[in-house]
């Protein structure tokens, strides 16, 4: 697989760049609270591409653990994530984010 | 010709092999399946086209495409039209590393008797195996339907649920062999003089249970229970639609068997002389007969209930499989060159103390039993 | 030539990038997540990262995005977006502005960091990214990080369950 030494390391960058952004865009202008926690996932994979691409670029599998890690991670906050939006739900049918003002004292 | 081109076109003739040696298959098992479990109920099974009824599924395969294709109002289509494409995919996908013989030299090149030789395919196929579940669960969703989505969320749970303890069995298999090659874990089984299934037992057993779970197979059949959800997932599926979620099914099982008798049964090798054909046959008979085992499963025992199966999974497979895992890797450790010998005792020691222990609770039940319920004697009396 | 593959894999991450934010439907988001990340997974593999390949498809395309999945149905909030309310238009606006501040910003950086084109160093050692060294390393250098791992895996499955299990008024 060639693709080395066509495509520099500053593509991947972009790339990962272009989808965190996607994904911080996404945090900001949707409601729905499933649809949100995916885009944190997406922003969370766009930094594992620059983690696997850099590990790539400096030859260290370093960057590989890290993004082995942060999977681990993913993983815990999903599952507290969805308990607690299934909790919720649960108590009051509606999961607009704006109206979840409880918590304000 | 290059050595690149030469593997090009051999992985093509492999692929194109399995693809439709696979498919075919699907008939065949199908009225297999209907005759086995005739036959254990006492009945005769399919025998009117053909001899032997032979011709069975091809006549309801005409029916199947003949049939009218209806889409209930409501559905969302795009999810409800790649459902059934998605759930046969991996199936066919996981079968590219699967090796069914040593690998053979065609004009002084190597040919592996696999689509793909890969490195860690066992991991391979635990990942595409975990996407089988999407199939499933898109279409009880996209049908548009409450029992069918009550038959994708029971599937979903329980895939995941069963899931881990197939992934804990195969993490035992691979410490014996130190290898995540399908290959080299084959050729281990020989090297250590017994298959795995010896040193493995108990895993075995959990595997077959984990496995038959995962295929959604009765007494697992939990997405499809007919007597509870209609037909589940596929029961707003009609024509062909409904035959490829058929289709996915059996070659689930042709792959999942393909599987074990990789990890525990040693693969191709038999006894005999070691040639090639030979080894197929040993290959496909051992497929068959784990086939054949989870067809009599299918015919011996009536489905479990839901909150039994996702009790089962979470309190007894997974602690079982991790203790196993765990049981293993110390012996493993610990008795270095003897491992196996150990492995082998403790297992078969554990069966039979399982099965002492099952005795007695089941003799102790019925006791209660007998004492609860009057005797059929007494009531006549 | 060599381009091909990465930009239309690029493309394929992008395009269903954006169709999760855009989209009404949260179930046709989250599958067009899936792709993202099985198209993701396809980077890894073509930048060395076998073993991570395989954990990106069995973990988050196979287990996490069932997990939101089986949650969207369990609380049939899958199709349109019903009862949520449209946001003000100033929100949107805000929101596309800070991400093209964002996006700016790490264009700054990558165009600043290197020589424009930096590449890959062509020789690496043959079982880069495999199992064993993958292994080889958490069970040395990153001994402590894993167990912790473990720890907080540990108090996510508690939390879960405690969540899942308390009983609201």
């Amino acid at each position: 697989m060639d693709i080395y030494s066509a495509v520099p390391f500053s593509a991947w960058l972009a790339l990962s760049g272009l989808l965190f952004t996607i994904g911080a865009i996404g945090f900001l202008i949707r409601r729905d609270p499933i649809v949100m926690f995916m885009c944190i996932e997406l922003m969370l994979n766009a930094g594992n591409l620059l983690l696997v691409a850099s590990a790539r670029y400096r030859a260290v599998m370093d960057g590989q653990i890290y993004v082995f890690f942060v999977m681990t991670v993913a993983a815990a906050e999903v599952a507290v994530g969805l308990a607690i939006i299934v909790a919720i739900f649960r108590q009051r049918l509606d999961i607009d984010v704006d109206e979840m003002s409880e918590m304000r004292g | 010709m290059s050595n690149t081109t030469f593997d090009w076109i051999a992985s093509l003739i492999k692929a194109v092999i399995i693809f439709v040696v696979l498919l075919q298959l699907v008939p065949v098992l199908i009225w297999l399946e209907r005759k086995v479990v005739a036959r254990m109920q006492q009945r005769i099974g399919p025998n009117r086209v053909g001899p032997f009824g032979l011709l069975q599924p091809l006549a309801d395969a005409v029916k199947l495409m003949a049939k009218e294709n209806i889409i209930p109002t409501g559905v969302d289509k795009l999810v409800y039209y790649l459902a059934p494409v998605i759930s046969i995919v991996p199936a066919l996908a996981a079968f590219a590393v699967v090796p069914f013989g040593e690998p053979i030299h065609v004009a002084g090149r190597v040919v592996y008797l696999q689509v793909a030789h890969v490195n860690i395919g066992i991991l391979y196929v635990l990942a595409l195996s975990s996407l089988a579940v999407y199939g499933i669960t898109l279409a009880g969703w996209s049908s548009n339907n409450k029992y069918s989505l009550l038959g994708g969320l029971r599937a979903s749970a329980q895939m995941i649920s069963y899931e881990i303890p197939v992934g804990l069995t195969v993490v035992a298999v691979v410490l014996l062999a130190g290898s995540l090659d399908l290959l080299d874990i084959v050729n281990q089984q020989v090297k250590q003089g017994i298959w795995n299934i010896g040193p493995q037992f108990i895993g075995f057993l959990l595997f077959v249970v984990a496995s038959n779970a995962e295929l959604n197979r009765a007494p697992f059949d939990m997405a499809e229970a007919e007597s509870e959800l209609v037909a589940g997932f596929h029961t707003e599926y009609t024509g062909f639609r409904f035959a490829m979620f058929f289709m996915g099914e059996y070659v689930n099982m042709v792959t999942t068997s393909a599987l074990a008798t990789v990890m525990y049964l040693g693969g191709w090798h038999g006894f005999g002389p070691d040639v090639w054909y030979l080894n197929l046959i040993w290959f496909i008979l051992k497929i068959f007969a784990f086939i054949i085992f989870y067809m009599w499963v299918r015919a011996s025992w009536p489905r479990i209930r839901y909150d039994q199966l996702m009790g089962f999974g979470w309190k007894v497979m997974i602690p079982a499989a991790l203790l196993n895992l765990a049981a293993t890797a110390v012996v493993i450790v610990v008795a270095k060159e003897r491992a196996t010998l150990w492995l082998t005792a403790v297992n078969i020691a554990l069966f039979v103390v399982f099965l002492a222990v099952l005795r007695l609770v089941n003799s102790r039940q019925l006791e209660q039993h007998r004492q609860v319920v009057p005797q059929p004697d007494a009531v006549r009396g | 030539m060599t381009w091909i593959p990465f930009v239309l894999i690029a493309a394929v991450a992008v395009f269903f990038a954006l169709y999760l934010v855009l989209s009404k439907n949260a179930v046709h988001g989250a599958l067009s997540l899936v792709l993202v990340l099985v198209s993701l997974a396809i980077f890894f593999l073509l930048l060395g990262a076998e073993f991570i390949f395989i954990v990106q498809v069995a973990v988050y395309a196979g287990a996490i995005m069932v997990l939101f999945l089986f949650v969207m149905m369990l609380l049939n909030v899958g199709g349109a977006e019903g009862p949520l309310r449209e946001n003000p238009s100033w929100q949107l606006a805000a929101a596309i502005v800070l991400g093209c501040v964002l996006l700016f910003e790490a264009a700054l950086h990558i165009a600043r960091a290197g020589e424009g084109v930096r590449h890959f160093p062509q020789a690496i050692a043959a079982d880069f990214g495999s199992p064993e060294r993958i292994g080889q390393l958490l069970f040395s250098s990153y001994l402590l990080p894993f167990e912790i791992t473990s720890l907080v895996l540990l108090a996510a499955m508690i939390g879960a369950v405690v969540l899942a299990l308390r009983r609201f008024p």
